[in-house]
């Protein structure tokens, strides 16, 4: 079980953010727990992706504080994020099509030889070496990724986010584009993950796996948080409703 | 996350030529330059593969050669720079003033003084380097497109050189700066075979770290075979060339008259051969730091990632914007480069330095496989794409094919080569 006793690894706290005149994050509050996997649903254009996309570094929210282990962190890059070892795993996967899979998985953070030249044999070995873990089967380590399959570019994307000992993990949606066998390997990995003691964001449309996965969830409506609810505590059809209606049944009762 | 396709199978063996793992590509256009010197040598009446004319080849190759490397960045990176031509006649209009005016009068130091020539060339790589650090910083930081800010470049550094030398032409240049053009300055037949051997030598330890260093990872190499067959073939590629330019001799009055000057005898029967080209030893050091940048630095892997997902680039933490400035910034350096080689082949700097060299910059990164859409393209690529672009010139002109006529055969086989190359990626993209 998790323990919401001590401080939260991640803290949200009244995000905003404006594209233009549309108010996209509307004072949004979350927080996440070690080992614990917290999922965020919604329409399209609810703000998910762009909440989170704040906590990665992608986007610079407008106001409010993002804290990790309780002290704030001024997060205004990718790699900003990624010095607080936060990982994220984009919809988009953002690979490079043209380079091979060590290139993308060491993207930003090549491993280098003494003289500060890339280590290609290096990055190539610890690539097989956690590809070995992850998907046995992925044999087309020296290709261009545009040559492998959906799930083997997840398991790329999926294995750039591990490889470099995430605390904190965002996925956005990442089954969207897998098959069945694939969805259960990615639910047996979040369960690994969280074993471990990473916090994990879960984006996805699919409530049933919400429901599975996740240990709570909030849901999100036009920028603004409709709720944030423990999984034991609802029903698949309360959750729908906060979607769709944009009322959160419990707090109604 | 298994998938069918790639169900466990043992990797085959490879057999014969496979083995080799040599670039099919790579083949393709030097099989296509050989071609294009047969048929030219045979239309010619076995002028033009002769040491004298392949020697002409690679010296007026090398500056475009020099700019295409560059060029191979910046359109990887998925930008275009259509003022190559027009910085390296600014580069060169900076260059002849330094050896004409600045060093010698402003400070005082004469026409001959041995500074001049490292001064100018200074000064012109400084020049490039700024005016491409602006390009890059116009394109990155302020999102003009680079086909919009480089076609404004095209326009002002042409006219910028006509300035800063009221147009007029301007020369001789200095003799040591003349060094870098070509025939005034070659290493002559010893030097010659002692650079050729180093590069050698070279090439064989590259290959032979490369084995190891995969060995020591644990990682599938080829078979021993293999890899001495293509050491032996780089090897005595290299030795050829260097015999080939060794072949080329200086004509025997000119001998005479250096004899005379030292007021010796010429003895009979001496000859001496003109060996490689300075310009032709700067374009190969410019190929393998080019290359080198490509592969095996993080700048480079960079730009390859940037040209391939500009958006994945970015959320990996990489700057792109500084990014593009930087690659337009070695592309202006090259253009100084590039400027040093040609206006020391013409032994001055006149206003037409450079005319439509961005037409033929861009032809060679593209016949070289350099991917217009970004992400794809090699340095050696891009040489090569050079070579056949000079070859097919100077070979109708050698032939007596019409100026008019020689233009559009260049055009269409730009077009064609481009075709070809959609064709090979069809192919070999539907294997994988």
């Amino acid at each position: 079980m998790v323990d919401y006793s001590g401080t939260p690894l991640v803290e949200l706290r009244d995000i905003s953010i404006a594209f233009g005149g549309v108010q996209a994050v509307d004072r949004v509050s979350l927080d996440l727990y070690p080992g614990e996997v917290v999922g965020l649903l919604g329409h399209n254009g609810a703000g998910k992706s762009t909440l989170i996309k704040c906590l990665s570094g992608a986007y610079t929210r407008d106001s409010g504080e993002i804290l990790i282990d309780g002290q704030p962190a001024d997060i205004r890059s990718p790699a900003d994020a990624r010095h607080h070892n936060i990982e994220t795993i984009y919809q988009t996967l953002a690979l490079a099509d043209n380079l091979d899979a060590p290139a993308n998985l060491f993207l930003g953070r090549e491993l280098t030889t003494k003289l500060g030249l890339v280590d290609d044999a290096r990055m190539e070995s610890e690539t097989r070496k956690i590809m070995a873990r992850l998907n046995p089967n992925f044999r087309k380590i020296n290709e261009p990724v545009s040559a492998l399959s959906g799930g083997q570019r997840q398991s790329v994307a999926i294995a750039r986010a591990v490889y470099f000992n995430a605390r904190i993990l965002i996925m956005d949606e990442p089954t969207a584009a897998l098959g069945v066998h694939e969805t259960k390997m990615v639910a047996d990995l979040i369960e690994e993950l969280k074993s471990q003691g990473l916090g994990i964001f879960l984006i996805s449309h699919d409530t049933r796996e919400m429901m599975d996965l996740c240990d709570r969830v909030s849901v999100m409506k036009n920028g603004q948080l409709i709720g944030t609810e423990r999984v034991e505590d609802v029903t698949e059809d309360d959750i729908l409703s906060m979607i769709i209606l944009g009322k959160n049944p419990r707090a109604a009762a | 996350m298994t998938d069918a396709t790639s169900a466990p199978k043992a990797a085959p063996q490879r057999k014969g030529l496979a083995a080799l793992e040599v670039d099919t590509r790579l083949l393709g256009m030097i099989g296509a330059f050989v071609l294009i010197c047969l048929a030219f040598h045979f239309a010619s009446d076995g002028r033009f593969i002769t040491p004298r004319n392949l020697f002409n080849l690679t010296i007026q190759t090398a500056s475009v050669a020099i700019m295409a490397t560059g060029m191979v960045f910046v359109i990887v990176m998925r930008h275009i720079d259509l003022s190559v031509g027009s910085v390296l006649a600014t580069c060169s209009a900076v260059m002849a003033m330094m050896q004409t005016a600045v060093v010698p009068e402003w400070f005082g130091l004469g026409l001959d003084h041995p500074a001049i020539a490292p001064l100018a060339i200074l000064a012109g790589l400084v020049t490039g380097a700024l005016i491409g650090a602006f390009h890059g910083w116009l394109i990155g930081y302020l999102a003009i497109p680079a086909f919009i800010v480089t076609l404004g470049g095209l326009l002002i550094w042409r006219n910028v050189a006509w300035y800063l030398t009221s147009g007029q032409t301007i020369g001789p240049l200095n003799e040591t700066f003349q060094l870098f053009g070509g025939i005034n300055g070659t290493l002559g037949e010893t030097w010659s075979w002692i650079v050729g051997a180093l590069a050698a030598a070279a090439a064989v330890w590259s290959l032979i770290s490369a084995r190891r260093n995969k060995i020591s990872h644990e990682m599938p190499v080829k078979p021993l075979w293999a890899e001495a067959a293509l050491a032996l073939v780089v090897v005595a590629g290299i030795l050829g060339f260097v015999a080939l330019l060794n072949a080329y001799t200086v004509p025997w009055r000119v001998l005479e008259r250096e004899f005379a000057a030292r007021g010796a005898v010429m003895p009979e029967g001496y000859s001496e051969g003109y060996g490689l080209p300075i310009s032709v030893v700067l374009v190969i050091a410019v190929a393998i730091v080019m290359t080198v940048i490509a592969r095996r630095t993080r700048f480079g892997r960079y730009i390859f990632a940037t040209g391939g997902n500009p958006d994945a680039a970015e959320l990996s933490g990489i700057d792109t914007r500084m990014l593009t400035v930087k690659v337009f910034a070695l592309l202006g350096v090259l253009c100084a480069l590039a400027a040093v080689v040609a206006s020391a082949r013409l032994t001055n700097h006149s206003n037409d330095i450079g005319i439509l060299d961005e037409l033929r910059v861009i032809a060679a990164a593209v016949i070289g496989g350099t991917a217009l859409k970004g992400g794809i393209g090699t340095i050696y690529g891009a040489i090569i794409g050079a070579l056949i672009m000079q070859s097919l010139q100077s070979g109708m002109a050698m032939v007596g094919v019409d100026a008019p006529l020689q233009n559009i055969v260049v055009g269409s086989v730009l077009v064609f080569a481009v075709f070809v190359d959609i064709l090979y990626r069809k192919r070999t993209g539907a294997r994988d």
